[in-house]
């Protein structure tokens, strides 16, 4: 966990950094879990995904980022909820 | 359930991207990149109109560049046509790239609000979205301009789709944040608060976060919010792990939302309806109560969402600091954690229990375990909980502990991280004064602190020793007997050369009587010192002498002699030698009475707050350690040197001789107008004149400029003498070939290469550098088909080098085969700061024919630079500290080179210095830092380039503890540019 003027909270997958900028006093373990709750998500829509997946399909990212981080916050924590909005996005064209 | 398969969306973005990273090289890819630009834009300039779906594969293939680091300066009018298509992909692409390019062209984003306004409007809720999203992550003052209205009505509307009012809750939020006066207050407020009670968590979640800002800025406006998230919180903690499916993460019931709530609270006081209060009490006692309990699952998720539910709890615990029971059952949890096996739980537990200990409550409980956190200090490996050890020591720390945890932090300075000494340094400095009851303890500690981190005793610590033991009677003998012995290391740090020549120079007379300490040993023991000492210690040693002939008139002749000779009087530097110059006169034309007069002891300092404490405060970002400094408020009211109001400024001190002498010909410099507030130091740091002696004004600084008058501008500069004659080269060997200077400047930013070349010879470098020490490996091929006979390298150190730079080197063999080569180690170890470099001798027979060559072997002060990283504040504090006009080298020159920022950025790091980002107001002009290794001593430097493009010059500023260094260091780098 090193700092800057805010911090930096990140986890590691494989070869991939996940990295999470915050205010000093936030909740360090919170933020930890979101992060792998978001990578559970990712791995779930993608299914196992890998840094491919995450390249191909950068603008989907963004898509699931929004989903669950919106205005630097927390939005939505329910895998299910998040998964079903993703589904019900790729259905439509 | 595989959403997404790799072939589906668009195949012709799929085959570009596999493109590029097949790409072999950068230029192929900005090969490849430019294709497809030209490509894109013939596409959109072209007559024939695009489909949505190219026109979407196009925009997407331009984010992507721009992903990759590429400037983008077309495409903005075709994603906002695709902001009014009703396929959702299009319409999805085309805000995501006016939401990562934003553009601030006004027309455009006339068209933009337009699109949003129209999703707004369309209550089909995935665009409703899709639009609130795209506000939420630009933010700009213009969309709030155009739709803080909007939003609260979509967020309290009854029909509003949940996630549409998840989404409109965070959006509104980041509004609010961004421009606070946009967003109206009114009606909806109320209704806002009773979201925390909505049906569906995920409403719940955002919520909570909009309500915590607001509620920070209008505290009264959301009052409501404490009972409803107290019971919202009640239901959660109470609930049963499975009870909220979807939102129960590893077994543990909403922790997000709970972590949230908790926060909410801490924005308020504890509540003050008891039956709130009462539920609230129970929530945080279950859920220490579930900390004991064992885990439902093995998972690091598991414990992971588990603590951070009980950390908030603590934070709130602290927060409300008045439940005694609470906050002493907090302090035994983290107990817990102390020695628990994740390093994440170890470092966040030191951490909050810095917060307890200053509670009056949990003090005590925190003292409880001084031994496992000193274990920590000690065998923690990663040095950022070392770190939070000693904060926690530092926090605990009270009259009862006090001496066992100086001592364990004076052992832990021995082998702690550069970056972290000087702030030890100066919480033992304050430890040691504020908790001490015998003052030898104090002497004895502070001295040890010089011994042990001298570099990092900055000028508060040793004058507040002096502070101190001036005004206390009772240490005086004691810090003159210990001086006396520390001086006798045969390697002390400056620092206590200069505690040692203040001491011996007001109470030396208190030891005189020992035999082992007369006058004439004290004498010679500090002048051993003299030479090996910077300028401004050299000064305060002389006057030290001038005591010295007042208290010990035996010593008169030696000192006389000492002050006549050449080296003083005729010192190139105008304080020594007008120091010189006035002692000897004073002391051959006054009278034992008037010496007496002038030079009389020193009268106590005026008692304030200790510049030390001032200093750490300063040290420490503001929120991160300021708990520490005022949780011990209470502690320190009659304490040796606390709770007195500070004074203006030891200046008014009513004795003629007020300063260290007294005799101070000149009127000290007038000191320029103090920095007003920290936001203007910036601008004093960087603009003020160059030639100013002093910062000072500030009570610190006033003291400074006291003990060490900064040299006043006086006639007698006139006489000083020109600078010392160049080194006397070596004999033995011929001078440097005409080209070694211009070799010497290719190695100043690197460490390998060719260093020489011509038709017989090539020598080669290669070479690692390590603190003070470096290895150089040199490379002599043979380029002739002849044998070379009598081969012999040696290396050479000219004038004082012997002493400041041991290089020992290994014997190569006698004769080199044509063609061949042979490698020369050299074991570099740099003993003190040097100026020239060592010069290396190669001579050989080539066919009969003697030659040699003598070259300067690259090896410059800066190959010892370890760099450090600062933060801003600190920058500026330690530019401030070495503002001694002769601390400083300046150089103004012109560019020789193409000015590129990056090869410039390359050069000073490989120069050695760190490169600070966001330090300087200027992001064209670089700032560096670094400290300069040698075995005697360590150098801080700093240095700060500014180019000039347009003029096609730099100007480079270096500011290190010594003169010649930082002189030295300018002109080596000013060559590289």
């Amino acid at each position: 966990m090193p700092f800057r003027n805010f911090k930096i909270i990140y986890r590691r997958y494989a070869g991939l950094y996940f990295c999470i900028c915050v205010d000093v006093n936030d909740n360090n373990l919170a933020y930890l879990e979101a992060i792998h709750n978001f990578v559970e998500v990712l791995n779930e829509y993608f299914h196992n995904v890998c840094e491919l997946d995450l390249v191909f399909n950068f603008y989907k990212v963004y898509t699931v980022v929004d989903e669950m981080f919106l205005a630097g916050e927390i939005r939505e924590t329910s895998q299910t909820k998040v998964l079903k909005q993703l589904l019900m996005l790729q259905s439509l064209e | 359930m595989p959403a997404v398969s790799k072939g589906d969306g668009m195949r012709g973005l799929a085959v570009f991207i596999s493109d590029i990273r097949n790409c072999k090289s950068k230029e192929a890819e900005i090969k490849r990149i430019n294709k497809e630009l030209a490509n894109i834009r013939s596409k959109f300039k072209g007559d024939k109109a695009l489909d949505g779906y190219s026109k979407k594969k196009y925009v997407c293939k331009l984010l992507f560049i721009f992903l990759l680091g590429h400037d983008i300066d077309f495409g903005h009018m075709e994603a906002v046509n695709l902001l009014s298509s009703n396929k959702y992909t299009e319409k999805q692409i085309g805000y995501l790239f006016i939401s990562v390019l934003v553009n601030s062209n006004s027309e455009l984003i006339r068209l933009i609000n337009n699109a949003i306004k129209n999703d707004l409007a369309s209550r089909n809720p995935t665009f409703m979205c899709l639009a609130l999203h795209c506000i939420a992550n630009v933010g700009s003052r213009e969309m709030g301009e155009a739709f803080a209205a909007d939003i609260p009505r979509i967020l309290v509307a009854g029909d509003s789709m949940d996630s549409v009012k998840q989404s409109a809750a965070l959006c509104l939020l980041r509004l609010y944040k961004a421009s606070p006066d946009l967003v109206p207050m009114g009606e909806w407020t109320a209704r806002v608060v009773h979201l925390l009670n909505d049906q569906h968590m995920g409403v719940v979640t955002a919520a909570v976060s909009l309500i915590t800002c607001l509620c920070k800025k209008n505290p009264d406006d959301f009052k409501t919010c404490i009972s409803l998230a107290v019971s919202r919180l009640s239901r959660i903690v109470s609930s049963a792990s499975t009870d909220l499916q979807d939102y129960t993460y590893y077994f543990v019931p909403a922790p997000w939302l709970s972590v949230k709530l908790l926060r909410l609270l801490q924005c308020y006081p504890p509540p003050e309806d008891a039956a709130v209060k009462g539920r609230l009490v129970e929530c945080l006692e279950t859920v220490l109560n579930k900390a004991q309990e064992p885990p439902k699952s093995k998972k690091v998720q598991h414990s992971n969402a588990k603590n951070a539910i009980l950390f908030e709890t603590i934070s709130l615990i602290i927060h409300y600091d008045s439940e005694p029971n609470l906050l002493v059952r907090a302090c035994n949890q983290l107990g817990q954690f102390l020695q628990h096996r994740e390093t994440n739980l170890r470092y966040l537990a030191l951490e909050s229990m810095c917060t307890l200990a200053s509670s009056e409550f949990s003090h005590e409980a925190v003292k409880t375990h001084i031994d496992t956190v000193i274990n920590a200090l000690k065998t923690e490996r990663d040095v950022s909980v070392r770190q939070r050890a000693a904060d926690l020591l530092y926090a605990m720390c009270d009259r009862s502990n006090a001496k066992q945890i100086v001592s364990e932090m004076l052992r832990y300075l021995e082998t702690a991280d550069y970056a972290i000494r000087e702030e030890i340094v100066l919480k033992v400095a304050i430890l040691a004064e504020k908790y001490a009851v015998d003052y030898s303890w104090y002497v004895d500690t502070i001295l040890n602190l010089i011994r042990i981190a001298g570099d990092y005793v900055s000028e508060e610590v040793w004058y507040r020793v002096l502070q101190i033991v001036t005004n206390r009677d009772d240490v005086q003998g004691y810090a003159a007997k210990t001086v006396f012995e520390a001086l006798q290391a045969p390697a002390c740090h400056e620092n206590m050369v200069k505690v040692g020549g203040y001491i011996l120079g007001e109470f030396g007379n208190l030891i005189a009587g020992d035999p082992r300490s007369s006058p004439p040993v004290q004498f010679s023991l500090l002048h051993s010192k003299f030479h090996l000492c910077s300028v401004a210690t050299r000064a305060l040693l002389l006057s030290t002498y001038i005591k010295f002939i007042n208290l010990f008139p035996e010593t008169k002749a030696t000192i006389q002699g000492v002050l006549r000779a050449g080296s003083q009087l005729r010192n190139a530097d105008v304080e020594l030698q007008q120091r010189a110059v006035e002692y000897l006169t004073l002391s051959s034309v006054a009278s034992t009475d008037v010496l007496a007069t002038v030079l009389e002891e020193m009268p106590p300092f005026p008692e304030r707050e200790s510049s030390i404490l001032a200093k750490l405060k300063r040290k420490k970002g503001p929120g991160a350690g300021s708990a520490l400094d005022d949780g011990r408020r209470d502690a320190s009211s009659n304490d040796i040197n606390g709770g007195v109001e500070p004074t203006p400024s030891t200046v008014s001190t009513p004795s003629p001789s007020a300063d260290l002498l007294g005799l101070r010909a000149a009127p000290p410099p007038a000191a320029p107008p103090a920095p007003a507030s920290a936001g203007n130091l910036l601008v004093d740091v960087f603009d003020g004149p160059a030639a100013q002696p002093s910062l000072g004004a500030t009570p610190e600084e006033a003291f400074l400029s006291e003990l060490e008058p900064p040299a006043p501008e006086s006639p007698m500069a006139l006489l000083a003498d020109p600078a010392p004659a160049a080194d006397p080269g070596p004999e033995d060997i011929g001078p440097p070939i005409p080209e070694a200077d211009e070799l010497l400047n290719k190695f100043v930013c690197k460490n390998n290469g060719v260093l020489f070349e011509n038709q017989l010879l090539q020598i080669g470098v290669k070479s690692e550098f390590r603190q003070n020490l470096g290895r150089m490996y040199l490379f002599y091929g043979n380029k002739t088909s002849v044998q070379f006979q009598n081969f012999s390298p040696t290396v050479v150190h000219p004038g004082d080098l012997q002493t400041q730079l041991a290089v020992q080197t290994k014997r190569v063999a006698a004769q080199v085969d044509g063609g061949a080569q042979v490698q020369q180690v050299l074991n570099i170890e740099c003993l003190r700061d040097f100026l020239t470099p060592p010069l290396l001798s190669v001579r050989f027979r080539y066919g009969g024919a003697p030659q040699s060559l003598t070259l300067k072997l690259p090896v410059t002060i800066n190959k010892f630079f370890q760099p450090t990283e600062m933060a801003a504040q600190d920058f500026f504090q330690r530019w401030k500290q070495l503002s001694l006009p002769q601390q400083e080298a300046q150089k103004i020159f012109k560019a020789n080179h193409p000015m590129d920022a990056e090869v410039t950025k390359a050069k000073l790091l490989g120069f050695g210095s760190a490169l600070l980002d966001n330090v300087d107001p200027n992001p064209e002009n670089f700032v560096g830092a670094g400290i300069i290794q040698t075995k005697a001593l360590q150098v801080g430097c700093l240095l700060r380039l500014e180019p000039n493009a347009q003029a096609q010059m730099y100007r480079l500023t270096l500011r290190t503890s010594k003169e010649p260094v930082s002189r030295h260091l300018c002109e080596l780098l000013a060559q590289q540019f």
